[in-house]
């Protein structure tokens, strides 16, 4: 319980997606000009991690691992080493994920589905997708752990995007230089909350 | 014809700079900044790929439905992300560790699937390849001026090597916060206020 405490606060805050790693930053930067907006993207992203961290954690730990095929008890798929797949399998299953969701929210939670609208297929190009699998294996999570990573990292990019939305909105009755206007600005504001979020680093749990 | 093709190669590069006017492909730039062999490694990575899958996608454009060009393009990218990997581990080991996810994510990369999209789909492979070498000189230009001044700010060194020794130059102090994330962002939005005063037609209106 304790580990999967420390891997949730971690995530959400010392070792935010958005802001300590600028995974999906793309669609961070672009998409947050309304909280509402910056909710529901961070919405679909919580859901897209859940999914997806610990499949391709099962993929990783029991496909292409070192030796990860002995399961099989096949005696020729003993000694097999089939890593440098690796990134071609999570981004496959990352883009089947989020069409299956597609799929399955359009026939059974419409409402839903109509809400997040054209967030989700963007979702699969989002770089905090990938980023977060990839993040995963590099730590060697178990299949529980990438549970909880998942759901925390989604979580934590989701209060970024909410965060920096709700100051971009305040940003509008500003007056920012002309040459800072919209991008510029936004890049720093990013980094001011970056720096805030630093804070929280050298809390361990 | 010449012309045009030196057009596409360059303008890119300041004109219509991904990063700073297209908003595309600052996920896995940001971090692979602090010291510059790694930013000149990650932006070689990202030209190839770019200007390689470009190529390849155009040449492929008449035959792919346009209902799955997506997982294509994806496929075509991500195979090339793979071959960058490996190369990348068999010759500069030291630097492939330490840029460790960010290989990977040059797939998800929007500069990448950008250009394929909006620029490879409707063009000649030549015109392609070069679009998306011109696009990754763009990213390289922000990427590797990132890296100069953080690496040089943050820790007195360039390429790994010291120009400035803090022991016997009282004068000089490591400016941390160089090294860490929320520099970069800061850094790279007074690069956008520099360029936008420097070419004002780039300014967003309200």
């Amino acid at each position: 319980m304790e580990e999967h405490l420390s891997i949730f606060f971690q995530s959400v805050f010392s070792k935010n997606l958005a802001l300590a790693f600028f995974l999906g930053m793309c669609t961070f930067l672009a998409l947050s000009k309304n909280v509402k907006t910056a909710i529901m993207l961070g919405l679909a992203v919580i859901v897209i991690q859940t999914i997806t961290v610990p499949m391709n954690q099962l993929i990783y730990s029991r496909l292409l691992k070192e030796n990860a095929l002995g399961w099989t008890g096949i005696s020729a798929l003993q000694e097999t080493d089939l890593r440098f797949l690796g990134l071609i399998s999570y981004i496959g299953t990352i883009a089947a994920m989020v069409q299956i969701l597609e799929m399955f929210l359009d026939k059974y939670v419409p409402v839903l589905y109509h809400a997040l609208g054209i967030f989700l297929p963007l979702i699969t190009v989002n770089c905090a997708i990938l980023g977060g699998t990839l993040l995963m294996i590099e730590q060697d999570l178990t299949f529980a752990q990438s549970l909880t990573y998942g759901f925390s990292s989604g979580a934590g990019w989701a209060l970024a995007i909410a965060t920096l939305a709700g100051v971009r909105e305040k940003l509008k009755y500003s007056d920012v230089p002309a040459g800072l206007k919209g991008l510029g600005i936004t890049f720093i504001t990013v980094g001011l909350m970056a720096m805030a979020f630093m804070a929280f680093s050298g809390i361990e749990l | 014809m010449a012309e045009s093709r030196t057009k596409v190669l360059t303008k890119p590069i300041f004109d219509n700079n991904p990063i700073a006017l297209q908003i595309l492909g600052i996920c896995s730039a940001l971090a692979v900044t602090t010291r510059l062999d790694k930013a000149v490694v990650m932006a070689a990575s990202v030209t190839a790929v770019t200007g390689c899958s470009s190529m390849v996608v155009s040449m492929l454009r008449q035959w792919i439905p346009s209902s799955i060009r997506i997982i294509v393009e994806m496929t075509v990218i991500s195979s090339l992300v793979i071959v960058v990997d490996q190369i990348l581990q068999a010759f500069v080991p030291e630097i492939a560790d330490q840029l460790s996810v960010f290989v990977g994510l040059i797939i998800t990369n929007c500069i990448v699937m950008g250009r394929a999209e909006a620029f490879a789909l409707k063009n000649g492979p030549v015109l392609s390849f070069l679009d998306g070498v011109g696009n990754g000189l763009g990213y390289s230009v922000i990427l590797i001026s990132l890296g100069v001044i953080r690496e040089l700010l943050g820790s007195g060194k360039l390429w790994g090597g010291a120009l400035v020794d803090v022991s016997t130059a009282p004068w000089f102090v490591p400016n941390l916060i160089m090294l860490s994330p929320p520099s970069a962002l800061i850094l790279i939005g007074l690069f956008i206020w520099g360029l936008r005063t420097w070419k004002p037609e780039q300014v967003e209106k309200d």
